[in-house]
């Protein structure tokens, strides 16, 4: 098969179909980007139907609902019907909100594969203060409603300051819930995240006690449930292979229509993301220039450039060095060879040294439409 | 656990999808949010794994299937690995 190989590894293998922004919950790290107001022209049934379409002949075989809320969209059972049809394994990524006992068995009638429920806590109203409604309880019905239905359940917790002292009972409410996998995924700080990062980097010992609590409940419950814990990368020295390099598997739908190789893409300037609504995706994974922009390794900085490990880290995460270097182009700086990378420890520092009275007196700026309209301001 | 035996029946836990990929030109397990791509021969095994044939079933058809090969020890090392994975149950 000579000649198939580099194609082979050149396809767009993940679709994240974020359906819409719009979203009953305002959790203050919330991955969506700051101006989630500006999207208030989603993608018609139709269009989605054509993107799944054409993603899967190119290859796609994973396919994620999200947003915002993915249950917004009243026409997801569509959608779904078709991602089966056309041989897509199919996660719903969703807070809970918005269905029932029996959508979610129509759910499953229409070929969903699984459903991932996320939860701000294990606790009803740390829950309920960190998404900005009461959804505590609708959440334990709807994961008990899904293992019911027979579906592969992962719960997703993302992990930070206010919640980080409740690891283990986080992890017990999680098993008691019979889920199959467990993410706890530390904040990512760019976004809504990277506004209240203050308030939500957990401190080092913190994070040192969390880890060693959830490597112990992994060893114990290995055969039940699969626990996986994310490191927050602001305490490491060497990057994340972000979404496995540029264009290279991951391609994310916003839901205006706009192709990026990665969801939180939209925050780099100067590169102009194409829109399904113009373009076959075809034409967008291959030729787009947004999608070629950061593709192997020529566009790389020092120290990237000369570095033997670039093939395992393609750099790190181009948003993160856009963030904190005003370069896209440079090397992460997590990276302990980036020149940056002294002003993110002592960053972390300074964070670290804040008394939990006074990160827990932070303000919290919550992830609604209201708030998107003053950054948008 | 015991080991995997000519008499062992072996499933596919049903968290798995098992599917061939056009695209790719190999089969795949596809679960949620991740994916393996399978080798030929671990594809023609799992093929073959349905939950009613037992392993002896299996390595008759393989061998009807890819006369000359003996494959015996072969499938009970991969479906020995695919339960430690995870993947099947027997
Ligand atoms: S992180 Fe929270 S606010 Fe953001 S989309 Fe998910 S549920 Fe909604
Ligand atoms: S210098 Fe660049 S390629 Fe090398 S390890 Fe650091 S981020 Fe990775």
């Amino acid at each position: 098969m000579a000649g198939s190989a580099p194609e082979l590894s050149g396809r767009p293998l993940w679709l994240l179909a974020e359906l819409t922004y719009r979203c009953p919950l305002q959790c203050p790290y919330c991955s969506n980007p700051l101006d989630i107001a500006r999207y208030d022209r989603e993608l018609d049934t139709d269009d989605w139907l054509r993107v799944l379409r054409e993603a899967r002949e190119l290859g796609a075989m994973q396919l994620g609902f999200s947003g915002g809320e993915p249950l917004v969209r009243r026409d997801l059972e569509t959608l779904i019907g078709e991602a089966r049809r056309l041989g897509y394994y199919s996660n719903l990524i969703t807070s809970g909100v918005g269905m029932d006992g029996d959508r979610v068995a129509r759910f499953k009638a229409a070929g969903l594969d699984h459903i991932q429920i996320s939860f701000q806590a294990s606790d009803e109203t740390l829950n309920d203060f960190l998404g900005g409604t009461r959804t505590f309880q609708h959440k334990l019905d709807m994961a008990r409603a899904v293992k019911a239905q027979g579906y592969p359940m992962v719960l997703n917790v993302v992990i930070h300051r206010r919640n980080i002292e409740h690891i283990e009972d986080i992890i017990r409410m999680t098993i008691e819930l019979e889920a199959d996998y467990v993410e706890l995924a530390s904040t990512q700080y760019y976004g809504w995240s990277r506004v209240n990062l203050d308030a939500l980097l957990p401190t080092r010992a913190q994070l040192e006690r969390a880890e060693a609590i959830a490597h112990d409940y992994q060893a114990r419950y290995r055969d039940r449930t699969k626990i996986i814990y994310v490191v927050p990368d602001y305490f490491e020295d060497r990057p994340k292979a972000c979404m496995n390099g540029w264009g290279s598997i991951f391609l994310t739908i916003a839901p205006d229509g706009s192709a990026l190789p990665c969801h939180a893409a939209t925050s780099l300037p100067g590169i102009s993301f194409p829109n399904v609504r113009d373009h076959s995706v075809r034409e967008i994974w291959y030729e787009s220039e947004a999608f070629n922009h950061f593709r192997g390794f020529d566009w790389m900085a020092e120290p990237c450039r000369s570095c033997p490990e670039k093939t395992r880290d393609f750099g790190g995460c181009r948003c993160q060095a856009y963030l904190l270097t005003g370069d896209a182009a440079n090397a992460d700086p997590v990276c302990g060879k980036s020149p940056h990378h002294d002003r993110l420890v002592a960053e972390v520092e300074r964070i670290d040294a804040l008394s939990d009275a006074n990160a827990a007196a932070r303000p919290l700026v919550f992830r609604n439409m209201p708030n998107s309209r003053k950054f948008l301001a | 656990m015991s080991a995997i035996t000519r008499e062992s029946v072996p499933a596919l836990v049903p968290m798995f999808r098992f599917q061939w990929e056009a695209a790719q030109e190999c089969h795949v397990l596809l679960y949620p949010e991740g994916m393996v791509r399978l080798s030929s021969s671990a594809g023609e095994i799992l093929k073959r794994v349905d939950g009613d044939r037992s392993v002896a079933d299996i390595v008759a058809d393989l061998k009807a299937a890819f006369p000359g090969a003996d494959l015996e020890q072969d499938v009970l090392n991969f479906l020995d690995q695919a339960r430690a994975n995870g993947w099947i149950r027997a």
